[in-house]
């Protein structure tokens, strides 16, 4: 549409030459880049680019060892957060800023009054969060306590909390890394609508397709670099990747299945609500050895009681669940490994590793007690740390010592350990779920060609993700969850990605279809 | 029924909302510093050093108030400590808390020797006396209750006033429960987490303080060492019996005063029937079942007791 924007528009935000140094890491390294008014410009880069640093300058939380920041034409003072504020510019958290038991309209309210005011003057914070809500479309309930709200209205919440302090410049880091599909879309809705009004916004995404979906200009960083600078309709997704990570990174090569017995069953399997689960109601689903099938979904709809299900953590309060044709009698997570099932937990962080524990503890954690590992109750620590050394070798972790805490590696390697653990002992059933939420592109690459290897070998593979573009690249069968039932399955291309959504969506998923899913 | 007629006497009601007082301060106290998510341990300690500053200090031929001020200032060097040990030193909360109640506890034995080394049984000083409000005072029951009592009385109700104006009704109050639920989202607005914390924690030391000294200054006329007596643990109690609210929180150690005074009354209805440990018990084992049923579905301070620091996400 309006190309012209780069050209007469006036310039908002200036970072000239900004460096930052953590010890002997060089974070950002001479950064330099300006932003126009009316323009959405992404920054584009890994884990550990340098993205947030850089953002974390710009707010006022870090101090920037070099280089200054001037918004509107003036240097920002550095180091403080109020200063950033005063000056316009506004900041979206990718953890929000906000107490969860305040209703919304203390939470916007927070810090705007002095606080030697004998009263907050709550008419006129509810009647300009109004106004604003009026002008920008941001519909939020003000009386509403955060803790009742959906993650999507929570960042609206905290875009309206920008917006009240006349933020003109806003900075959001990572902002979709939280939102379903839907939530996604309207954000960036809202984002345009907003440049439309004249603010100016830079957008912190390691996403490919979001940034090449919302921005104007795409600012690439690299190890600390500023390593390209495109115009978003003049490049491609390829070109971006291959600056990103430095090297260009092929799509996975999918050979045909060869699908073969069922491995795992599931008839007619119900489960309970718990623990935060939406349960599961009537569930067929079968997975064949050599296949993988993937399982779509908007976040919440079952498929963490499917996960908690198949990895033994939760039992079916009706059906029946068949390993290897045999009807499984007593369920709990020890069982469900020793039918030699992998698992590739959601949350590497709370579930997939124990933080203050080392590499070695956490890689046998789930066989300690196997011959292999410990005799008369012993620890053979000398074959926990080789098997460790193995792990580390053959896939490829990027850790200096199998004795350090797990907590201290990146995302990327922590899972890169958590697929080692599950996928070394060859296990015919492998539960991946969200297997590279989180991870940059290299990363990513990397736990789809495993996947790929153990299909080859001929495991059964469930994949459960949101990341629709994931499922599609991968699954050799596509099936849809919505409010714990699950769709009839469809071979890869046999659905276009609106049926897919519609499905995703709830329509279709009741009725006929969810009877006889096999 | 005889039990049941001391609830109508006025000199029952009376004596619970003595009894009440410095509760209510101590409560108030401990109320501020959860809410902006530190847990102040100190608080039992605090109240043994408020109660003999306070008394010193009139003892030494200071006025009654100046004793009341006294007592708020040793409170709030207390809080400055627990303040800058638990927020910019980090530490662990429960750890400074037992510390100070230790310190203070100890430092009061010291100091109360080396001012009075030769005093076996201490001195008495001259109390505030009861503050008859005309009218009110005169309405059956209620009226002596609430409206005969002592200064420090009445300043007790008004401070829980106070505290509940602050928090819900000041973007002052704004800031503080924020601490006490996302510190990040403080600090977000340029505001600080370690000054909000530390003022809080200070006030809420020095109204802890003031419960102590209410019992040297308005109940016992005198110090002695064992007689805050676990009153600081109870308080802890009381806020999360009030969920963190100051109203509830008020309700909640009028009751277990109510309890208090009608053990002691029960006891010389019943006495040698039944042995007087069972009523002393009472209020204890009453308030430990109504935790049990109002506090389990309170939504205490989100960033209770995790020390925040500027810069770790």
């Amino acid at each position: 549409m309006n190309d012209g924007k780069s050209g007469g528009a006036r310039t908002v935000l200036r970072l000239d030459r900004l460096t930052k140094r953590f010890g002997t890491l060089l974070a950002n390294d001479a950064i330099s880049l300006e932003l126009a008014e009316g323009e959405i410009v992404a920054l584009l880069g890994e884990n550990g680019a340098g993205k947030t640093t850089l953002m974390n300058i710009l707010f006022g939380h870090y101090m920037a060892d070099e280089g200054t920041v001037e918004a509107f034409g003036r240097p920002l003072p550095p180091g403080d957060p109020r200063a950033a504020l005063d000056a316009g510019v506004g900041m979206v958290h990718q953890h929000f800023t906000l107490a969860d038991s305040m209703t919304v309209m203390e939470n916007i309210a927070l810090g705007t009054q002095p606080p030697w005011k004998w009263r907050l003057d709550r008419r006129a914070v509810r009647r300009r969060i109004r106004q604003l809500t009026e002008d920008f479309g941001l519909t939020v309930d003000p009386d509403k306590t955060i803790a009742s709200l959906s993650v999507g209205e929570r960042q609206r919440v905290e875009i309206l909390k920008a917006l009240y302090r006349d933020a003109r410049i806003l900075i959001l880091d990572e902002p979709t890394a939280v939102l379903t599909p839907g939530e996604t879309e309207a954000l960036f809705r809202t984002l345009k609508m907003l440049v439309a009004k004249g603010l100016s916004i830079l957008f912190i995404s390691h996403k490919l397709g979001e940034v090449m979906a919302v921005s104007d200009r795409v600012i690439v960083l690299r190890t600390g670099r500023l390593v390209g600078e495109r115009q978003t309709a003049k490049t491609s997704r390829a070109e971006l990747a291959e600056l990103m990570v430095g090297r260009e990174i092929p799509p996975p090569r999918v050979s045909p299945a060869m699908p073969g017995m069922p491995r795992l069953v599931l008839d007619n399997v119900s489960t309970t609500a718990g623990a935060g689960l939406s349960p599961l109601d009537g569930v067929s689903l079968s997975l064949h050895a050599g296949e993988i099938t993937g399982l779509a979904g908007v976040s919440g709809n079952g498929q963490a009681a499917l996960a908690a299900l198949i990895s033994g953590m939760q039992p079916p309060v009706r059906g029946t669940v068949l390993i290897g044709g045999r009807p499984v009698k007593a369920w709990s997570t020890r069982a469900a490994l020793a039918h030699g099932i992998g698992r590739i937990p959601e949350d590497r962080h709370a579930v997939g590793s124990i933080a203050d524990m080392s590499v070695v503890e956490n890689v046998i954690a789930e066989a300690y007690r196997t011959p292999r590992f410990s005799r008369f109750g012993f620890l053979d620590w000398k074959a926990a740390r080789a098997f460790a050394q193995k792990i580390i070798g053959d896939y490829d972790v990027k850790c200096p010592s199998p004795d350090m805490r797990i907590r201290l590696l990146s995302g990327g390697n922590m899972q890169k350990l958590i697929l080692g653990r599950a996928l070394d002992p060859e296990p015919e059933i492998i539960l991946a779920s969200q297997p590279t939420r989180g991870l940059d592109v290299g990363a990513v690459a990397y736990v789809h060609e495993r996947l790929l290897e153990a299909r080859a070998r001929g495991a059964a593979i469930l994949l459960i993700s949101e990341d629709l573009d994931e499922i599609l690249t991968l699954s050799d069968r596509i099936i849809v969850i919505s409010k714990g039932k699950l769709s009839t399955p469809s071979r890869r291309g046999e659905r276009t990605v609106r049926e897919l959504g519609e499905l995703m969506a709830g329509h279709g998923v009741a009725g006929e279809e969810l009877a006889h899913a096999s | 029924m005889e039990a049941f007629d001391i609830l109508l006497t006025a000199s029952f009601w009376v004596a619970a909302i003595r009894i009440a007082s410095p509760l209510i301060f101590a409560t108030m106290g401990e109320l501020i510093c959860e809410r902006v998510g530190v847990l102040n341990l100190g608080i039992e300690g605090i109240m043994m050093a408020g109660a003999f500053a306070g008394w010193v200090t009139v003892y030494a031929g200071g006025d009654l108030w100046t004793g009341v001020f006294v007592a708020a200032l040793a409170g709030s060097a207390f809080g400055l400590l627990h303040g800058v040990l638990t927020g910019p030193f980090g530490l662990s909360q429960h750890v400074v808390g037992i510390g100070i109640t230790l310190l203070a506890t100890s430092l009061t034995y010291f100091t109360y020797r080396v001012v009075l080394p030769e005093v076996s049984s201490p001195p008495k000083i001259v109390p505030f006396q009861p503050l008859e409000i005309p009218l009110l005072s005169d309405i059956p029951v209620v009226g002596p209750a609430l409206f005969n009592q002592t200064p420090l009385t009445y300043l007790a109700f008004v401070v829980v006033g106070l505290v509940a104006w602050v928090l819900y009704r000041t973007p002052l109050g704004l800031a503080l429960r924020a601490a006490g639920e996302n510190p990040a989202a403080v600090e977000a607005q340029g505001i600080g987490v370690a000054a909000i914390r530390i003022g809080a924690v200070m006030a809420g030391s020095a109204l802890m303080a003031v419960g102590g000294a209410f019992l040297t200054m308005s109940a016992f006329n005198s110090f002695f060492f064992e007689m805050v007596n676990g009153r600081g643990w109870i308080c802890i109690a009381l806020v999360v019996f009030g969920s963190w609210r100051p109203g509830k929180a008020l309700l909640g150690a009028i009751l277990f005063a109510a309890f208090d005074a009608y053990q002691v009354r029960l006891q010389q209805l019943a006495g040698g029937v039944v042995p007087y440990q069972v009523f002393l018990m009472m209020p204890y084992v009453l308030s430990i079942l109504a935790l049990v049923l109002v506090a389990r579905r309170a939504s205490y301070p989100k960033a209770l007791m995790i020390p925040y620091q500027r810069g770790e996400r």
